[in-house]
């Protein structure tokens, strides 16, 4: 549950003025003293809602553990755009080792901080859909079962994007990408394929699984704070589009990060020990016709004629979210 | 302290002795018994503080290690065969950072055809990671070498491979020699990390590095390795005045001053080698051995001064480089290189250099095969390739239903 009932509502948005906030209340990123952990001059593209998530995130987490805090990267994005030698963004100590094995590296690093006797420093880990979905997963499942001090954070943008857009286990059905092209009977990604990693992290029934988007970044900071009160393995599922895989204008990630969650295709929840505690509800239900068709990955669903069967299987599978995850309040 | 015990076990104590303060592990023969061991002694609090992490892969080991040394920690793992191959992208790693982190390479051969038993084919696919490799000639070299690696790995901020043949060493029960914790903690300190993950002073480690530095880091890297060829016959020689034994070095020459005829051999097979030795030096024979206990960094130096004035050099090898031969032998032909061209300088005639491959999956090395393989020596009747004890029908057999099955 967020931190702060929203009670303020701005035209065209949901996202409240912070200025109409008690300071204590404001966010991290309203603070004149925030630690700007993720500095400017990085290399992401304009519009990167991986940079904006990854920033909210470690800012979040630096404000929770009063800046003790240590930062394990998977390959990826994330990791090249900000740390070209010689320089680097981070204001944080850092670690990237490699793409699979985040959450192994960040598990170390939790093991020597606790035989040191430093259990205040606390260990953050993150990577892109690629590092934990796909080829990170088997240290991901080892970090969580065995319950190691860890948050991680996945930055999800639903394909390889750092390799160029190749399908990850995290790409939606009927999305374009390199390696599943909008050409064929069935064009984009194929339905039945993919993996839902929050589920299956749940299944582990460690203390804290949460899903956010960069569309809601309150929501997003007060879930790291909650994941940091927390002790043992933490896991984020932050989705952020990501304007070249995706094909949005630059000015439409946070526009379409709102429509995954409205239109029920991301569903926005938190859960403790396996057992789901609140749901973020729609609050303007949108079908995810409006959601497909701001995103050119899904263009050929749009074309001459339009595959209106392929929506609906889309449509289907949200309403399935919103059935299974009750993401509709019944008083409307 | 002597005792009776199993190579693994003795292995075991003398990482204890060292003080890891995380020790990843997971299960591969023969290997199995040291990180088995290491659980009794951290379960039992003995060890305290250390953690022991039972990961889910070999990758997620070293992994776990990378991220404990990064963060300050003497960190410990132990592996075998296809757990080395499994966790390679992360032994590069480990190796490229520059983490001292000491792993024990219980070797095994690779497959397949999959086989449990003792050769060198694991960690001579991991020689150009970036460790250190040294073999061990028996148990007590095995103690030793790993209280000396913590040493060597933390000094030079290199990750360090111990590697003892599996089963022949790791399931040997032999008379071991266990140093007491107070000498250990004398000539080992507490690891002081060059680098660490610390919030107080936050560093990124592990940026990207392009064309305009790579080439830098690598011949950085290069350089350190140099220093090792320094380092390790230090540290052997503090070894020797703490403990009273010479254990570890770069090179091991036997009976070699006036040896015409010499065999190179790394690990246990030395001790088998040396018997032969003695018994055809009883019969006046001019023989010798040299054991190769530093292969990463090759000591080009120390094997060229050993086998200077040897006329025939044997090298032994416990693995194969399929459709070249042998691994050891391109590099002892590098080191004679020089000495090559003084004795050709000087009476007109180039050692021989001849590669023996034996032992492979477990195949045991024997002093009959041993003595026949030296009488063709001394008769320079050798192949240069010769593949000991060869089983030619079962070759012959396969080779003829190959021959049958192929289609003209």
């Amino acid at each position: 549950m967020p931190a702060q009932e929203i009670k303020f509502y701005q035209t065209g948005s949901l996202v409240v003025g912070n200025r109409l906030l008690d300071p204590e209340r404001r966010t991290v990123q309203a603070d004149m003293r925030r630690p700007n952990t993720l500095t400017s001059g990085h290399r992401a593209c304009q519009g990167c809602g991986e940079a904006l998530g990854a920033r909210w995130v470690v800012d979040a987490a630096h404000r929770a553990t009063g800046g003790r805090l240590v930062v394990v990267n998977a390959t990826g994005c994330l990791e090249v755009f900000s740390t070209p030698y010689p320089e680097t963004s981070w204001r944080v100590a850092w670690l990237h080792s490699l793409f699979g094995n985040a959450p192994a590296v960040a598990s170390g690093v939790a093991a020597a901080l606790k035989v040191k006797g430093r259990t205040d420093v606390r260990v953050v880990g993150q990577g892109g859909d690629g590092g934990t979905v796909d080829i990170g997963f088997a240290c991901l499942s080892g970090m969580f079962e065995r319950n190691d001090d860890v948050l991680f954070v996945c930055y999800d943008n639903q394909a390889y994007m750092n390799t160029g857009v190749q399908r990850s286990g995290a790409t939606p059905p009927a999305a374009r990408t390199a390696t599943t092209q909008a050409v064929g009977p069935e064009p984009g990604n194929p339905f039945g394929q993919g993996k839902n990693t929050p589920l299956i992290a749940m299944a582990h029934e460690i203390p804290y699984v949460a899903t956010a988007t960069v569309a809601d970044l309150r929501d997003l900071e007060y879930k790291v704070h909650r994941a940091m009160e927390l002790r043992g393995a933490r896991y984020l599922h932050v989705l952020v589009p990501c304007p070249l895989g995706w094909v949005t204008p630059s000015s439409d990630t946070i526009r379409v990060a709102r429509l995954a969650k409205e239109s029920g295709l991301f569903p926005v929840f938190e859960a403790e020990h396996g057992e789901i505690t609140s749901v973020s509800k729609i609050r303007r239900k949108v079908p995810v016709e409006e959601y497909l068709r701001a995103q050119g990955r899904f263009a050929h669903l749009f074309g001459d004629p339009p595959r209106a069967d392929v929506i609906a299987a889309l449509q289907e599978v949200a309403d399935r979210n919103i059935r299974r995850f009750g993401l509709l309040d019944e008083e409307g | 302290m002597l005792r009776q015990m199993e190579g693994s076990q003795a292995v075991a104590e003398a990482v204890a002795l060292c003080r890891p303060e995380v020790i990843c592990a997971y299960p591969i023969s023969p290997q199995t018994h040291i990180v088995e061991g290491l659980s009794r002694l951290v379960k039992s609090g003995a060890l305290a503080p250390c953690e022991y992490v039972n990961v889910e892969s070999e990758f997620a080991a070293m992994s776990v290690a990378i991220g404990a040394s990064a963060a300050g920690a003497r960190a410990y793992t132990a592996t075998s065969s296809q757990g080395l191959l499994y966790m390679t992208e992360a032994v590069y790693n480990a190796g490229g950072l520059g983490l001292p982190i000491v792993m024990t390479v219980a070797n095994r051969a690779l497959g397949a055809p999959i086989n449990i038993w003792n050769d060198h084919s694991d960690a001579m696919s991991q020689r150009d990671a970036g460790w250190l490799q040294l073999y061990a000639e028996d148990n007590q070299e095995a103690v030793d070498l790993h209280i000396q690696a913590f040493r060597i790995a933390e000094e030079l901020s290199l990750p360090v491979m111990v590697c003892m043949d599996g089963f022949v060493l790791t399931h040997a029960y032999e008379r071991v020699d266990l140093p007491e914790q107070r000498q250990v903690d004398d000539f080992l300190p507490p690891f002081a990390p060059r680098q660490v993950l610390d919030p107080n002073d936050p560093v990124s480690i592990g940026a990207m590095v392009g064309p305009e530095a790579f080439t830098e880091v690598r011949y950085l890297a290069h350089r350190r390795h140099l220093r090792a060829l320094e380092v390790i016959p230090r540290v052997a020689g503090e070894f020797a005045d703490a403990f009273g034994r010479e254990s570890g070095g770069l090179v091991r020459p036997y009976r070699l001053d006036d040896a015409d005829t010499a065999i190179v051999a790394m690990g246990s097979v030395l001790g088998t080698l040396k018997d032969v030795v003695d018994e055809r030096r009883g019969h006046g024979e001019r023989v010798g051995v040299l054991g190769i206990t530093a292969f990463r960094p090759f000591p080009f130096a120390e094997v060229r001064r050993a086998l200077r004035g040897v006329r025939r050099v044997v090298v032994l090898e416990r693995t194969l480089s399929v459709g070249v031969g042998g691994v050891v032998t391109d590099h002892v032909r590098a080191a004679l290189d020089g000495a090559m061209r003084e004795t050709s300088a000087a009476n007109g005639a180039a050692p021989y250099l001849w590669t023996v491959i034996a032992g492979l999956g477990g195949r045991p090395i024997t002093t009959a095969s041993l003595h026949e393989m030296i009488d063709r020596a001394v008769t320079e009747r050798l192949e240069p390739l010769t593949f000991l004890d060869l089983r030619r029908d079962l070759v012959e057999r396969e080779a003829h239903r190959e021959r049958a099955a192929e289609r003209v």
